[in-house]
């Protein structure tokens, strides 16, 4: 399968990328590392006139301690970020979960900001920046403007991210020292998760100070499961209070139906998966 | 079209693509390079996989133009990238696809090598169960998998000193 034509336009900075959307707008795509673009541009679901490859700036790939953030370039590769020392000693839940997107060529060529901004509700990256309260750099023609995590993703495959604008950085608040888990649920390993489960707690002695959880495909948006959230702060971290905390999983969700599961199995497959990431979290994470 | 210079298997080769030619098919189309295959032109199976710049890629996935000023290697290659081979020599995970019969029809053959040499680029010494994680990008429709973890481990043994 071969992508309809299109022109071709590789920019070596920001500003003449924002130029060019400016320039093509509603017949330009952005292709990021394409992972995600390519197979849809091949199957022909998505036929752009042009294509803005930001593969050439530099700016945008990377990884930075800025005071209390870890600042992650939009372009870095899924494989740079997942192995990065910095993110697993401040941001040890994105770590995780890079480990699980996909498989290790896709891995390669797919890029953090790519994948958020495809905003695909069953991708692994939504839930951990949403339970990290990251926070995206977008740049537009006026300059750039910071949105919230969980301003961020509107809709399925929508983001806050204008049709005229560029995710540029994703900005994410250290948390050192937190353990963490992303729980994935799949039928084939390098699959899209059926439903999982994105956990950091904080522990002061044998009690959870603070809990934040994610949830990935349990709606048209990555979720934040504050029910479990409020559950299990301040409680002992024992099987016990995982175990009640974990069943207020499902509240507030809207989980699809497909042929992997329907949305009855996924609200309990949610409860189970919390109550194990949370269980493996505070016994010592993924390390 | 699209003016694209990059290192294909040690040669340096220059053409004009159109901005949607796929990486796999300037292999095989424009440059002869039949040896990397299409499986499921759905970027799942892994049949298709090089390396670009030294990590392995589904080349289904990528524009040619993406790849531009970058170094392929395919299986085609793969050999002369041993230091000092002798004339007709297998690179070392080639040679153990062949002594531990790690293939069946040998469709998704030079993607699981080309996928096996970068896990051991990158962890010389895996486990099975890492070589399995490590291979998931990989599919075997012949159901050969046994054999396929068997040869990594081979070769991962022969380059322990």
């Amino acid at each position: 399968m071969i992508p309809a034509a299109f022109d071709y336009v590789a920019p070596t900075t920001l500003e003449e990328a924002l130029a060019a959307l400016g320039e093509h707008g509603d017949d330009a795509k952005l292709l990021a590392g394409g992972q995600s673009l390519l197979p849809v541009m091949r199957m022909r679901l998505n036929a752009p006139e042009w294509v803005i490859d930001l593969g050439r700036i530099e700016s945008l790939r990377g990884i930075r301690e800025e005071g209390d953030e870890l600042v992650i370039g939009a372009m870095t590769p899924h494989a740079v970020v997942g192995e990065d020392p910095l993110v697993a000693q401040h941001a040890r839940l994105l770590t995780d979960a890079e480990a699980e997107v996909a498989d290790a060529q896709i891995r390669h060529r797919g890029t953090i900001g790519g994948a958020l901004v495809h905003a695909d509700p069953a991708g692994d990256l939504g839930a951990p920046a949403r339970a990290l309260d990251a926070r995206f750099v977008i740049a537009g023609a006026g300059g750039t403007r910071t949105v919230a995590a969980d301003e961020f993703f509107l809709d399925l495959f929508e983001t806050a991210v204008g049709e005229d604008e560029i995710l540029t950085e994703i900005r994410v608040p250290k948390r050192t020292g937190w353990r963490t888990h992303y729980e994935k649920f799949v039928r084939v390993k390098h699959q899209w998760s059926i439903v999982a489960v994105a956990v950091a707690v904080r522990l002061e002695g044998d009690t959870v100070a603070e809990a934040r959880v994610g949830l990935t495909n349990m709606g048209n948006t990555p979720l934040r499961a504050r029910g479990v959230e409020e559950a299990l702060t301040g409680r002992p971290a024992t099987e016990e209070s995982v175990a009640a905390a974990a069943a207020r999983a499902s509240e507030g969700t809207a989980p699809p139906s497909d042929l992997n599961g329907d949305a009855a199995y996924r609200s309990h497959l949610a409860q189970v998966l919390t109550r194990r990431a949370l269980m493996t979290a505070i016994s010592g994470g993924t390390a | 079209m699209t003016r694209i210079k990059l290192t294909v298997d040690g040669m340096a080769v220059s053409d004009d693509v159109e901005p949607r030619t796929l990486l796999v098919h300037y292999l095989r189309e424009q440059l002869g390079k039949t040896g990397t295959v299409v499986g499921c032109d759905t970027s799942n199976c892994g049949a298709c996989t090089v390396h670009l710049d030294g990590q392995s890629v589904k080349s289904c996935n990528v524009l040619a133009v993406q790849a531009d000023g970058g170094e392929i290697t395919t299986i085609e290659g793969l050999a002369d990238t041993v230091p000092d081979r002798a004339d007709g020599q297998l690179h070392p995970v080639q040679e153990a696809f062949r002594e531990c019969h790690g293939l069946q029809c040998g469709y998704c053959t030079p993607g699981m090598i080309m996928a096996s040499v970068d896990l051991l680029n990158r962890n010389p010494h895996p486990t099975e169960q890492e070589i399995r994680e490590g291979l998931e990008g990989n599919l075997c429709r012949c159901t050969g998998y046994h054999n396929i973890v068997r040869a990594v481990q081979y070769a991962a043994e022969g380059e322990q000193p």
